[in-house]
Parts: C-alpha cells; sequence; structure tokens
C-alpha cells in the first residue's frame, strides 16, 4: 500500500470545493432569490433569446465546419508528406496558447471593411464580417480549430494499414474503404471533437466581443448578456442566464465523457 | 476536456501510408485535400497571427517601444506575470496531488472526481468571474463581512488571482492522470518496499517518469494563466494601472483607438503564445525519444 492517501485526496476534495464546487453554488443559491415567474421573465425575454438563437447557431456551425476541415487537416497532418508540415503542426494549437483577446483584435483587423480579407470579401461579394453575426461565426472557428484536429489525429495515427489493405484485396475501392472502414472508426472522435469545439465556442466571450459589433437582437452573445447585466448591478438577472449557461455546460460535460468513453471503446483504448 | 492538449509523442507516420498502394490517394486526390486544408489554415490561423505583428509595427519601432514601456503597460505586465505566478504553482500542487490519490488508490466515487475536475474547462469564463462575485462581491456572500474588515478581492488583485486559478484549475491534473494510469503503481509499490518513503517515492521513482507531462501542462496552464480575457475582466473593475492585466490592457488600448499600442501589446502576449508552443513542440520530441506518453 503507497503512503499520501489521505494527505493528497483530502488536499484535492479541499481545493476542489473551495475554488469550484462552493463559488459554483453560489450561482444555484442567488437565483432562487427569483422567483420562478421572475426567472422565467428574465431568461426568455426577447433579447436574450436573440443571443441564445446567435450563440447556439453561431456555435454550431462553427463545430460543423471545423469538423469537416479539421478532419482534412488532421488526414493531411497524418497521411501525407508536404512542405512545412511540422510547422502546421506545431501552429493548430495556436488557438488554445493564444489570448482571446488578441485573437478578437486580429480577426477584427483581417475581416472589418479595411482589413486584409474583409476588404476583399465586401468588394467581391458585398457580404459584411465583421461587426455581425459572421463575425461571431468567424472567431468561433478560430477558438474551435484545433479540437477536432487533435482529436482525430492521435486514431488516425493508430489506424494500422492491415485493415484498409484487407479492404482493397476484397475489391473495396479507396472512396469506400474510407466510407465503410476508415469513418466509422474515425466518427466517436470526430463528434468528441464536434462537441468539445461546440462547448467552447458556446462559453466563448473574449475573441468575439471584438469583432461582434455587439448590436442588440443582432450580433449579442449569451455571455455578454451577463456582463451588461452585471455593469447594469443586476445581479439576480445576471445569475438567472448563468443558471441557464452552467446546466447546458453540465449536459455538454457528460455528453463529452460519453462520447470519449465510445471512442475509447471504438479504438480498443480501453484501459 | 483536456484530453485534445494531452502529450503525444512527434512521430511522423506518412510514409506508413504513402508507400502502401492501399492507403494511399492518388496524387491530385492529396494535393487537393492538402491544398484545402493549408488554405483554411491559412485564413483563420495564420493570417491572424501575422496581422498581429504587422499591425504592431504599422507606426514604426518608436510607438511600438513607447507603446510597451509606459507606466500603465508596465504595470498590466508585472499584474499577469503576478497573477500566473501565484495560480501556476497552485494548480501544479493540486494537480499532482489529485493525480496521485487517484491514480494510486481505488475509492468510490473517483469517476465523478474526474468529472468534477473537468468542470472549470466546460464553463464560460463570463460565468467563472461572475461566481466570485456572488461569493466576494460587495452584495455577496462574505461581501460585508469583507467590508468590515477593509479587504477587497472583487476589483483588486487577489480577485484577479481567484479567477485566473479557476479557469487554469484543470490543466495539471489532466495531463497526469491518464499519463500516471497507464504508468500503474508497481515501480512505486517497489519503491516503498524497498524502504523509501512517501516523498522519496514520488521524488525519486514517479517524478522521473512523468516529467515531460507535467511540463507540458503547466506551460498550457501558463499561457492561459497570462491569457485569460473573459474571468477576468468581470472582476477586475478595470482600474487602470492597478487591476489591469495585460489582456484587459489590450482592450482598454483598443477601445480608446490606440490600435497600434493595443496590438503592441498584444504582440507580446502573440509571443509568449509562440514560445509556448515552441516549448510544447520541444517536448514532445523529447517525449518521443524517451518513450514517456500517455
Amino acid at each position: 500500500m503507497l503512503p499520501g492517501f489521505n494527505l493528497t485526496l483530502g488536499y484535492t476534495l479541499f481545493y476542489l470545493s473551495v475554488i469550484v464546487l462552493i463559488p459554483l453554488s453560489a450561482v444555484f443559491i442567488k437565483t432562487t432569490e427569483l422567483g420562478l415567474a421572475e426567472f422565467r421573465a428574465v431568461v426568455t425575454a426577447p433579447r436574450v433569446v436573440a443571443t441564445y438563437k446567435l450563440t447556439f447557431g453561431a456555435s454550431l456551425l462553427a463545430a460543423a465546419i471545423n469538423a469537416l476541415f479539421g478532419l482534412m487537416l488532421a488526414w493531411s497532418l497524418v497521411r501525407y508528406s508536404f512542405p512545412g508540415k511540422k510547422l502546421v503542426d506545431a501552429l493548430i494549437d495556436l488557438p488554445f496558447a493564444l489570448p482571446t483577446a488578441v485573437a478578437g483584435i486580429a480577426l477584427t483587423a483581417l475581416y472589418a471593411r479595411n482589413g486584409w480579407l474583409g476588404q476583399w470579401i465586401e468588394g467581391e461579394f458585398g457580404i459584411k464580417v465583421a461587426f455581425g453575426p459572421l463575425g461571431v461565426l468567424v472567431a468561433l472557428i478560430f477558438i474551435g480549430l484545433p479540437f477536432v484536429v487533435r482529436t482525430v489525429q492521435p486514431i488516425l495515427e493508430d489506424l494500422d494499414t492491415e485493415l484498409e489493405e484487407a479492404a482493397a484485396s476484397l475489391g473495396a475501392r479507396r472512396w469506400q474503404t474510407f466510407r465503410y472502414v476508415t469513418l466509422p472508426i474515425l466518427l466517436p472522435a470526430l463528434l468528441t471533437g464536434f462537441a468539445l469545439a461546440f462547448a467552447r465556442a458556446v462559453g466563448e466571450y473574449g475573441s468575439v466581443i471584438f469583432i461582434a459589433g455587439n448590436i442588440p437582437m443582432v450580433s449579442e452573445i449569451t455571455p455578454l448578456i451577463i456582463i451588461t447585466k452585471l455593469e447594469q448591478y443586476d445581479y439576480a438577472g445576471a445569475t438567472a442566464i448563468a443558471v441557464v449557461m452552467l446546466v447546458l455546460s453540465f449536459i455538454l460535460l457528460l455528453t463529452i465523457n460519453g462520447l470519449q468513453a465510445w471512442t475509447n471503446k471504438v479504438t480498443g483504448r480501453d484501459r | 476536456m483536456a484530453a485534445v492538449t494531452s502529450l503525444h509523442a512527434a512521430v511522423d507516420h506518412a510514409a506508413r501510408f504513402e508507400t502502401r498502394s492501399a492507403t494511399r490517394e492518388p496524387t491530385w486526390i492529396k494535393w487537393t485535400i492538402v491544398g484545402i486544408s493549408l488554405t483554411f489554415f491559412t485564413l483563420f490561423l495564420l493570417m491572424p497571427l501575422i496581422a498581429v505583428f504587422v499591425e504592431a509595427f504599422r507606426k514604426g519601432w518608436d510607438t511600438y517601444l513607447a507603446a510597451l514601456i509606459e507606466p500603465d503597460a508596465l504595470s498590466a505586465i508585472k499584474l499577469t506575470l503576478i497573477a500566473a505566478a501565484i495560480a501556476v504553482p497552485l494548480n501544479l500542487s493540486f494537480g499532482v496531488a489529485a493525480a496521485w490519490a487517484i491514480t494510486k488508490f481505488e475509492f468510490p466515487g473517483k469517476q465523478v472526481l474526474i468529472t468534477l475536475i473537468d468542470l472549470p474547462f466546460s464553463v464560460s469564463p463570463v460565468v467563472a468571474g461572475l461566481i466570485y462575485v456572488l461569493v466576494f462581491g460587495a452584495q455577496g456572500w462574505f461581501g460585508s463581512s469583507l467590508a468590515d474588515n477593509d479587504i477587497r478581492i472583487i476589483f483588486a488583485v487577489p480577485g484577479i488571482v481567484l479567477a485566473t486559478v479557476f479557469v487554469t484549475f484543470p490543466f495539471v491534473a489532466r495531463e497526469l492522470i491518464p499519463l500516471m494510469q497507464a504508468q500503474g503503481k508497481e515501480e512505486e509499490e517497489a519503491a516503498v518496499v524497498l524502504g523509501a518513503n512517501g516523498w522519496q517515492t514520488f521524488w525519486h521513482v514517479t517524478l522521473p517518469n512523468i516529467k515531460w507531462g507535467l511540463l507540458y501542462g503547466v506551460i498550457l496552464c501558463n499561457a492561459r494563466a497570462m491569457g485569460e480575457f473573459g474571468a477576468v475582466s468581470v472582476v477586475s473593475g478595470h482600474i487602470r494601472g492597478l487591476t489591469n492585466t495585460m489582456p484587459l490592457h489590450v482592450e482598454i488600448l483598443y477601445n480608446e483607438y490606440q490600435f497600434a499600442a493595443a496590438f503592441a501589446v498584444a504582440s507580446l502576449l502573440a509571443l509568449l503564445a509562440l514560445v509556448t508552443l515552441g516549448i510544447k513542440t520541444w517536448i514532445e520530441h523529447q517525449a518521443a525519444m524517451t518513450g514517456e506518453k500517455s
């Protein structure tokens, strides 16, 4: 029997309670100050509902775009050699390392009307990216980019060539092998990456507020509403919306845990 | 959730797939996929990074340097360093303790504990800031007793540190748990049988096995600690020269249309991100050579 069980577990539980659990419980306790009717009125106010639609819609779309392009990126990084590959591989994690505020102002500079990309997109297609809902999407694509790549990449690396060779020797074409052999193995990891990118996007604040323009009913995200209410000293209102976001976070966390267990089962990474 | 950022050894697999006809695509398909991937990568990742530096130097070196050495910028840099210097060691010691308890012993509720450790990753940074306002703010649980004793937590440095600790809470623990789980506990048990005490066992047996994973968790924790914006923004109060961290200073400058100065401070943070990625890549190579992986 190794030593240190009581000490380490005790410290872990103490620290977890002080930093995370007790402060989080404050949200639920504070929100009981509002009656049920009041709570409902706050969380279903039209301006708040508009933020849910934008936050969830843009997060879902950003996660889907990241799933598609992230899969291609992971595939390229594992299966192909091309110049600059090591650099690309190292930079994929940039959104984890770059502060969100920096990402926000950089994306705004790029996609604003006078920016390198914004100029061209607005000139060619007449589409305004920064300071509108599309800007929110761009920021959420940026911050979610590494998730799918990094969940799919290790699974691709662990794939044996034999499976695909067997499929080919049985007469499957390359596309059929991908569709019926490779993709089913990758699917749980792909969905995990999608869910992680979605969960991150829903709560994201820093990168979005610079590029969104924050127009009420048009390009406001839910975390911003919490900030707005706090600035007006409406603590109960801010807390009510925080409860909605927290409940969603719990659901997403459990979903992600389930997806990760499925990934481990499909790829035989069970311990 | 941090499974995404977990250390994995850097090994190039392309040759294995590209030399076999069954696992190889026609050249035009390969280059189409690589081309689309790299275009996406360039538009959403590379160009924002380059833009930071281009905008920072748009008005020349003098403006750049002036933005970095003005007193408010220096105090923001100092506060960011202080917050990270407190948050990272706290979460490091927590991560080691949690990983030791979880991977070396069996107890009921272990899976629940692991999920709870992950929790701060899925909470919005804004909500993370809010919870401390509810506990320590003027209207909060301890608000009046703190005010009576003239202790400020919210809109002061302690609040910033707390918010930073919260958002970086799981980094080290989530890095170490899978790593130590994979390594089992036979080596530690052998050391204890041979007469080592708990501390000696950890220092001489466990630590050499987990050093790369530990370092990996620490640098990611540090990058997030220095770069956190949302949570810190809620508890800071944005008092210039007092409770402004670097990311908050960037925001203030940007909102005052001092774009070159905002990007100058931002470029320091971008540089920090690049150094972090550099160290991370180096660790992955070390791990590949020594065979430590999760």
